[in-house]
C-alpha cells in the first residue's frame, strides 16, 4: 500500500508523519535525535528507505545521520566537513577578510540514482559530496575557488548554501547572500548566474553576485526553467539560470523564503508571502499560500483550511515540498510548529500536526 | 609523578553524546601515557568514534567553545590539552576514585 512520508526536521530534533494516499490520517514519530537541531531532511529517489537528515548544535557541531529502513532507526555516518587546502577568506560584515569556517549543513541533496551518493550545502558556503552514504566527504573545490568568492557576503542567516539541484551533469547552487551558480561538469567549475536580479540592498544592483537568493526550484522535466524566490522577488529563468526576470506580479508582497514547482505542472509554482525583510510574517496576520498555473506574475491565494487571523508564522526556505501522487499533496512547516498539508495541490488544507519545534524543513517521500 | 601505561579513566559524557554513543552512565576508556586533555579525548573518540567532531572543531583539534572539562571540582578546560592534569587529579582520576567530565557549558536554549 502506498505510504506518504513527510520529514520534518525542527529546532529540538526530526519528525517523521507517515499516511496512506488518502493524506487525511497521520501518525506521528518522533522526536528523533531530541534536542538537536535538524536543519534538513531528505530520502534517496533511488531507494525510499535511505534517509540522510542533518543534525547540529552549538555545543557539539555537525553529525549526519543516515538511515536505511525509511526513519525508522538512524545511524550517525560522517561528519568530517573540512575545506580543502589553504581555505582562503571571504568578505565580512565589517569590510575585512575573514577565513573560511565551517559551521553547519544546511541542505542535503540524494543523487535521484544511486543512493550512497549525496551532497551537501555547507555553512560557510561550500559543496560537499558523498559516494559512500555519507560515511565520508569530499569538498567540490570549484564553487568555493570561483572567482567571486572572496566578495561573498554572508546574509543574516550566514553563509549559507542551501539550494543544490542536481541535473545530470549540470549542477545548480544558490548562497546567501551571494546569488547562484551554474556547473555544466559535474561540480568542478561554477559560474555565477544572476543576470536581471536587481537587489536594492547592495551596493550595485545589478551585480553579477551579492543576491540574497532564498530557494530555487525546477521541473524535473524542464530542466532550463528555473524560479527563484529572492530576498524579496519572485524570479525565473527560461535558459538555465542565464538572465531572470521578475514574476512576482500581484503578489502582496514579494518576500518570502520557499518556492515549490507542481509535480505535473511546470507552470504551477507555489510561494509564501511574508510581510516584509523586517517583519517576518504573513501580511495581516493571514496565512496564505500564492499559487500561479502560469509560472508567476498571475497569483491566486490559496486559504481554505489556512488560518486567516493573528497567525505571525514563518515558513522557511527549505520548509515547503510537493509529493508526487497524482492528485500532488503540498506540505510546508511553519515556525509555530505547525505542518501543514494539502491533498490537493493546494486547495484545502489541514494541519497534521500543530505544536512541533519551530520547522526548519520539510521534505517528502512516496514510498510504494 | 608515576606514568602508568594504560590508566583506566572513567568519564562522563553530557546527555546528547551518550545518546549519540548508545551508552548510560559513565563510561571507562584506556588512555597510554600521560593524563591530558588531548589524551583522554583521543581515547574517547578511539572508543567511540561517532563522537569525533562533537568534544573538539574536526578542524582545528580545539575543545568546542561551548564543551567544558572537569574533574575534582576544577575547571581544566582553559589549561593547554597537552600539559599533564594536575597530580592530584591524576591521582584520583588514576584511580578511580573521580571521573572526568565532558560537560555542555550552560548556555542558551
Amino acid at each position: 500500500m502506498t505510504q506518504v512520508r513527510v520529514l520534518a526536521g525542527t529546532r529540538k530534533g526530526a519528525f517523521v508523519l507517515t499516511s496512506d494516499a488518502k493524506r487525511d490520517k497521520w501518525s506521528v514519530s518522533g522526536p528523533h535525535f531530541g534536542g538537536w537541531e535538524i536543519y534538513h531532511m531528505k530520502g534517496s529517489p533511488a531507494d525510499p528507505n535511505r534517509v540522510y537528515a542533518s543534525q547540529n548544535t552549538g555545543w557539539f557541531g555537525q553529525l549526519v545521520q543516515r538511515s536505511d529502513d525509511g526513519g525508522l532507526t538512524w545511524q550517525p555516518v560522517g561528519n568530517d566537513f573540512g575545506y580543502v587546502g589553504d581555505a582562503g577568506t571571504h568578505l565580512w560584515y565589517d569590510g575585512t577578510q575573514r577565513p573560511w569556517e565551517f559551521k553547519r549543513i544546511w541542505h542535503l541533496e540524494p543523487s535521484p540514482a544511486d543512493p550512497d551518493v549525496v551532497y551537501a550545502g555547507g555553512e560557510d558556503a561550500a559543496l560537499y559530496k558523498s559516494a559512500d552514504g555519507g560515511v565520508t566527504w569530499s569538498e567540490l573545490t570549484g564553487l568555493r575557488l570561483q572567482d567571486s568568492a572572496p566578495g561573498w557576503q554572508p546574509g543574516a542567516g550566514g553563509l549559507c548554501l542551501h539550494t543544490i539541484i542536481l541535473q545530470g551533469s549540470r549542477m545548480f547552487a544558490a548562497i546567501s547572500a551571494a546569488g547562484a551558480f551554474r556547473s555544466d561538469d559535474s561540480g568542478a567549475t561554477w559560474r555565477p548566474v544572476n543576470r536581471g536580479l536587481h537587489s536594492e540592498g547592495i551596493p550595485d544592483e545589478d551585480a553579477e553576485v551579492g543576491h540574497c537568493v532564498h530557494h530555487v526550484e525546477a521541473h524535473p522535466s524542464r530542466p532550463d526553467t528555473l524560479f527563484m524566490q529572492k530576498h524579496w522577488d519572485v524570479m525565473r529563468s527560461d535558459d538555465g539560470g542565464l538572465s531572470w526576470t521578475e514574476v512576482s506580479g500581484n503578489l502582496p508582497t514579494d518576500f518570502g523564503f520557499p518556492i515549490a514547482v507542481h509535480p505535473h505542472e511546470e507552470e504551477t509554482i507555489y510561494v509564501v508571502p511574508i510581510t516584509s525583510d523586517s517583519l517576518h510574517y504573513p501580511p495581516d496576520g493571514q496565512l496564505r499560500v500564492w499559487r500561479s498555473r502560469s509560472g508567476g506574475n498571475e497569483w491566486e491565494p490559496l486559504t481554505n483550511g489556512l488560518p486567516q487571523q493573528d497567525c505571525y508564522v514563518n515558513v522557511y526556505r527549505d520548509a515547503m515540498a510537493m509529493d508526487s501522487l497524482d492528485s500532488a499533496g503540498l506540505y510546508f512547516g511553519t515556525t509555530g510548529g505547525q505542518v501543514y498539508a494539502s491533498a490537493d495541490s493546494g486547495d484545502s488544507w489541514a494541519p497534521i500536526v500543530r505544536d512541533l519545534p519551530a520547522v526548519l524543513s520539510v521534505e517528502v517521500q512516496v514510498v510504494p | 609523578m608515576t606514568v602508568a601505561a594504560g590508566s583506566d579513566v572513567r568519564v562522563v559524557l553530557p546527555a546528547h553524546l551518550r545518546t549519540l554513543a548508545g551508552v548510560h552512565g559513565e563510561i571507562l576508556v584506556s588512555v597510554s601515557g600521560p593524563l591530558t586533555q588531548r589524551t583522554v579525548v583521543d581515547a574517547i573518540e578511539a572508543r567511540f568514534p561517532m563522537l569525533g567532531g562533537t568534544i573538539r572543531d574536526r578542524q582545528t583539534g580545539r575543545r568546542r567553545a561551548f564543551v567544558r572539562f572537569y574533574a575534582c571540582e576544577q575547571d581544566l578546560s582553559n589549561e593547554p590539552p597537552d600539559a599533564p592534569l594536575p597530580e592530584e587529579v591524576a591521582d584520583a582520576i588514576r584511580a578511580g576514585k573521580e571521573p572526568f567530565l565532558v560537560v555542555g557549558a550552560m548556555a542558551g536554549g
